[in-house]
């Protein structure tokens, strides 16, 4: 019995090895926000036909994810909280930092807009407007870029929302899709990015209250982690990956990912910053 | 990534990224378990069998070890292969190598636990006459392990539904990567997360399926077994 049990464990480990032997792939930390709106699903197998790299995405918030990389389990991060980025670029955990595309946060809210707010073109206005009126509001408190562009527009609101939070404001700690379910669930008020809002397929009873404001402006980043401070880092597959991001070509790509015949994401990459 | 409709529909058109996240589930999994079995049951028989001071904290502890939250084992074993942590130069950390690890951390403790439990009940009916025949040590535990392997199957079992049912910890140290460390319960909370709650149910109740298949041919097994056994 012994003997069939261990070489059956043999089988099993000889698995889990054979399937992490392949040496062209590397490790992107990125954010639900490009995982979970089918970006990478459809950008992902372009990279590879044209490199014949494996590009494994572990989709976690910005936070979490520059986290990954500080501790060198990833070769690249692609996330979007530019302060953030640029600090952990500073930090000497980053080798630099390149603009990749945008989308743009969206207000969601339940239909029946128990704070009045649906159809304003100013955020800040309407985020005041559902503090006031202690309208039910999900955050997603976990650290991601979505929570910390949230954090920011309470700033600029002039609403300390450390200090006023009350039962109407509740901190989930979760991914954007989560933070959805439970909005929904809720009939609660929601920041959320374009790209998930589209692509998400529980939105019955939920609608895009605010929108267009020059303030819900999302950037993507996208950074190698430093080969200097990991030498793990795989560095010429993660720079090839990096590199194809902000080529005319990834970029067109990014530009040709639609949901619905929806734009998720708009190519920003400045030309001049190609390596 | 598995395309929006039915769990049934995908399972009909044999979808290949379904079934590669069954077999990397069932292969995690049975490893997992296969690799706690070799520590837990001689662990198991050896506390059942030996009497030494400390043993009963031992034992509260193993016991205790049965709750170990899936995400602090995850938490720990992270940490462990992390690049940053003491065993990050193996760069196990994200492959399906680390969610056996963390599996098999996980449920040690229940197989070891069952096992010591069932090992002294039968040694309560086997001491006077091993003692009068003069067994050593060793032979005592190969005997009480054999005599006891039926019951020792639902230990393991018990070991392999947690295993095959927690997400915690192998979403932690797996990453949850696309054709590589997604499992159906990480498929399931992310399915969720993506709103498509049909398909995340569909995916759940062929989770379910699959526990119950397997809990059905070791009951096979066992009374095959039992029969030729006598």
């Amino acid at each position: 019995m012994l003997k069939r049990l261990s070489l059956a464990l043999a089988l099993g480990l000889a698995l889990s090895a054979g399937a992490s032997a392949q040496d062209r792939s590397i490790v992107v930390a990125s954010t639900t926000s490009t995982q979970d709106s089918g970006l990478f699903n459809h950008l992902l197998p372009l990279f590879k036909a044209k490199s014949g790299i494996d590009v494994k995405v572990i989709a976690q918030g910005t936070g979490q994810a520059l986290d990954t990389g500080r501790r060198g389990d990833a070769d690249v991060v692609f996330v979007h909280a530019q302060p953030q980025e640029e600090k952990f670029v500073a930090d000497g955990f980053g080798v630099k930092r390149f603009g990749v595309m945008y989308n743009d946060f969206v207000l969601i809210g339940p239909a029946a807009d128990p704070a009045g707010v649906r159809g304003q073109k100013d955020i800040v206005a309407a985020l005041v407007a559902i503090q006031q009126k202690a309208a039910p509001f999900v955050s997603r408190g976990d650290k991601s870029g979505t929570h910390s562009a949230e954090l920011a527009l309470w700033k600029t609101a002039g609403v300390d929302i450390a200090a006023s939070k009350g039962t109407w404001y509740r901190e989930i700690g979760q991914g954007m899709g989560a933070a959805l379910n439970t909005a929904k669930a809720m009939g609660a008020y929601v920041l959320a990015d374009r790209g998930t809002w589209i692509s998400f397929k529980n939105k019955d009873g939920l609608v895009v209250a605010v929108e267009g404001d020059r303030k819900l402006f999302n950037q993507y980043g996208v950074i190698l982690v430093s080969p200097q401070k990991h030498p793990s880092v795989k560095k010429d597959l993660g720079q090839a990956f990096v590199d194809y991001l902000v080529s005319a070509e990834g970029q067109a790509a990014i530009a040709a990912y639609k949901i619905e015949g929806q734009q998720l994401f708009f190519p920003n990459a400045d030309p001049g910053q190609r390596s | 990534m598995l395309e929006s409709a039915s769990a049934f529909h995908l399972i009909l058109s044999g979808d290949p990224t379904l079934f590669a996240i069954v077999r990397l589930s069932l292969a995690v999994s049975l490893s997992a378990v296969l690799l706690a079995a070799l520590v837990g049951l001689p662990l198991g028989g050896l506390l059942a069998l030996t009497r030494f001071p400390g043993r009963d904290a031992v034992v509260v502890l193993i016991n205790a070890f049965m709750g170990l939250p899936p995400v602090v084992v995850g938490l720990t074993v992270f940490l462990l292969l992390s690049r940053s942590g003491p065993l990050g130069s193996f760069g196990l950390l994200f492959t399906p190598t680390a969610m056996v690890i963390a599996q098999a951390v996980l449920i040690t403790p229940i197989i070891a636990a069952l096992t010591r439990q069932t090992v002294e009940d039968l040694w309560s009916e086997y001491r006077d006459e091993m003692n009068a025949m003069g067994v050593g040590p060793a032979q005592r535990l190969a005997t009480l392990l054999y005599d006891a392997r039926f019951s020792l199957v639902t230990a393991m079992l018990a070991g392999f539904g947690r295993a095959a049912a927690e997400v915690g910890a192998v979403m932690i140290v797996g990453g949850n990567i696309e054709g590589f460390t997604r499992t159906m319960t990480t498929a399931i909370a992310l399915e969720t997360s993506k709103g498509d709650l049909p398909l995340a149910m569909g995916l759940g109740a062929i989770l379910l399926t699959l526990i119950l298949l397997i809990n059905s041919a070791a009951w096979g097994v066992r009374a095959i077994g039992e029969r030729q056994a006598g």
